[in-house]
């Protein structure tokens, strides 16, 4: 039934489904994960880096991109899809400011983002993006916020998040933990953007890229030596909570 | 056309109203602007006295109500402050029709972006897209002179908008052909940590006076006050009783002088007739002398503690 259905994406399907954009979302969930967490007054967006061939320049590897200065995406999917939509949102962060003379809120951009994937669900001749954004940053009224689109152009809020590959673990991760007590300072709530990535990510922080946007302030990228660490930082209070329990049951 | 912007809707060939594309010149078909007529009849005046000004306690409007055509007076009563939004207000001068058309459409877009964005622009977003909608008839003769104030999330805001594209941000704006002579008082009597009374008095004042200069400004003074809770219309008042009459508290300085009496038509004008003193010089017989002549009612303004200028 589906093979009939799939070619041109602007047919349904007799039960409603639209399957070339199922497959788009197919196609993110192949993505390497990206995980996002919304603090009291910091926004978190950490990506599993993919292991770089011997003689590929890293840093030409980018999954965080800044739009503009309060606000920045990471996306899970195809990295050339990406970029067209980077770009996309990136002009029109730049438009709105010259012609409403006030930079973009958070939700203008997703919406932005989320309706241009949507027209090219609806349009002939033209597939979706095969990307799911996770889309973070800071609006005038200095709120925090995390919002997701996906390939089909709908979006949603968040207050913790994550797409691609093992997203389903880390969400189920973050629902465990995400309370006010982990979320209360910037430094914790840091710590909780890792500790999910870890509970997927092979060989731990060296294949972890972290970003964090604070109140008024632009992005800013950690390094690889910042991000070790806190990975140091998380074993040791994993291992202490461990002795802790051990005690107990002694 | 407001579905097309919204949700990039063609309307069909034969339907689509004659609007011009970005960069075009909206002119009737085939004709080289040359050759355009030049438009007959009365000229189009720009008579009117509008001012703006921002202060701490919010913006305030105020414009004389003549409609002028010519040298003939189309309406005496005519609004030329004309609110936009809950917190914006407009005063207009130019031309009147293109004044009242173009808030429409600015009223019409800000409220489309208010529904699609959830909030309205601010003042300075407002501004920005109504220069931005004027420019693009730039050169085709509309004459739009208006000062857009309101109060957005950064408090008091203030901007002037001409038909050539101009935005200005700024304090204290007067637009039209009496807009000199409300400079003058303007000039003289703005602060920003004014009360909300000197304020009020101010703007009539300046009115009053370029009303009593200005052959194309008269009737009665608009005034509305835009404050944290929206905008308010504070007063219509005859421009002539506001010249004549006392002022009102706020203006140590004028209280207790009287305003410049009416040239004599029985006596004939003596040597100290001319200029702005006008001392007992061909008063008429029942006018009250001014305590003081208008050069130091000018000069004590608000220096009232100094004293007399002997």
């Amino acid at each position: 039934m589906a093979a009939r259905y799939d070619r041109a994406i602007t047919v349904f399907s007799p039960d409603g489904h639209l399957f070339q954009v199922e497959y788009a979302q197919e196609a993110v969930k192949k993505g390497s994960t990206a995980v996002g967490i919304r603090g009291t007054d910091i926004v978190v967006l950490g990506v599993e880096k993919k292991s770089v061939a011997k003689l590929q320049d890293e840093r030409t590897v980018r999954k965080i991109c800044a739009l503009d200065d309060h606000v920045c995406m990471a996306f899970a999917g195809l990295t050339a899809d990406a970029r067209i939509v980077i770009n996309r949102a990136r002009v029109e962060c730049q438009s709105h400011k010259l012609t409403v003379e006030d930079p973009v809120t958070v939700e203008y951009i997703t919406r932005f983002i989320a309706t241009l994937k949507q027209k090219y669900t609806q349009s002939n001749g033209r597939r979706p993006f095969g990307i799911s954004a996770l889309i973070v940053g800071f609006d005038d009224d200095g709120i925090p916020r995390l919002y997701q689109t996906d390939p089909s152009g709908t979006y949603h809020a968040w207050k913790a998040n994550a797409i691609g590959r093992s997203a389903k673990t880390v969400r189920e991760f973050l629902e465990k933990n995400y309370t006010e007590g982990t979320i209360a300072t910037d430094s914790e709530a840091i710590k909780l953007a890792i500790r999910a990535l870890l509970e997927v990510v092979q060989s731990g922080g060296k294949n972890i890229e972290l970003a964090i946007i604070r109140r008024n302030q632009p992005l800013k990228m950690f390094s690889a030596k910042e991000i070790e660490s806190q990975v140091v930082d998380i074993e040791r209070e994993k291992e202490e909570a461990e002795k802790k329990k051990s005690k107990k049951t002694i | 056309m407001a579905l097309e912007s919204v949700c990039s809707w063609r309307a069909p060939e034969g339907l689509r109203p004659r609007l011009p594309g970005a960069g075009d010149w909206a002119l009737p078909g085939g004709r080289a602007p040359r050759a355009l007529p030049q438009p007959q009849g009365p000229a189009l005046a720009h008579g009117t006295t509008t001012l703006a000004f921002r202060f701490r306690h919010g913006v305030i409007a105020a414009a004389d109500t003549r409609s002028s055509c010519g040298s003939y007076v189309a309406c005496p009563a005519s609004q030329k402050v004309i609110p936009v939004h809950r917190h914006l207000v407009g005063t207009t001068s130019g031309t009147s029709a293109d004044c009242a058309t173009w808030y429409r459409i600015l009223q019409r877009e800000l409220r489309l972006r208010a529904l699609r964005e959830g909030r309205l622009p601010s003042v300075a977003g407002a501004a920005k897209l109504l220069a931005a909608m004027l420019f693009r008839y730039r050169g085709l003769g509309l004459c739009v002179a208006t000062a857009l104030g309101g109060w957005d999330q950064a408090g008091p805001a203030l901007f002037y908008v001409y038909s050539d594209g101009t935005l200005l941000a700024g304090d204290v704006f007067s637009a039209g052909s009496g807009s000199p002579y409300a400079y003058g008082v303007l000039d003289r009597g703005y602060r920003y940590d004014m009360t909300v009374q000197e304020a009020y008095c101010l703007a009539r004042r300046a009115v009053a006076h370029a009303a009593r200069r200005d052959a194309y400004s008269g009737g009665s003074v608009d005034l509305y006050h835009v404050k944290e809770s929206g905008w308010e219309r504070v007063s219509r008042e005859d421009a002539c009783a506001l010249y004549a009459g006392p002022q009102e508290a706020g203006d140590p300085g004028e209280e207790a002088a009287a305003p410049t009496p009416e040239p004599a038509l029985l006596s004939p004008p003596g040597p100290g007739a001319h200029g702005s003193n006008r001392r007992g010089a061909g008063a008429l017989p029942g006018a009250r002398k001014p305590e003081r002549g208008w050069e130091e009612r000018a000069v004590w303004g608000r220096h009232a503690d100094r004293g007399p200028r002997e």
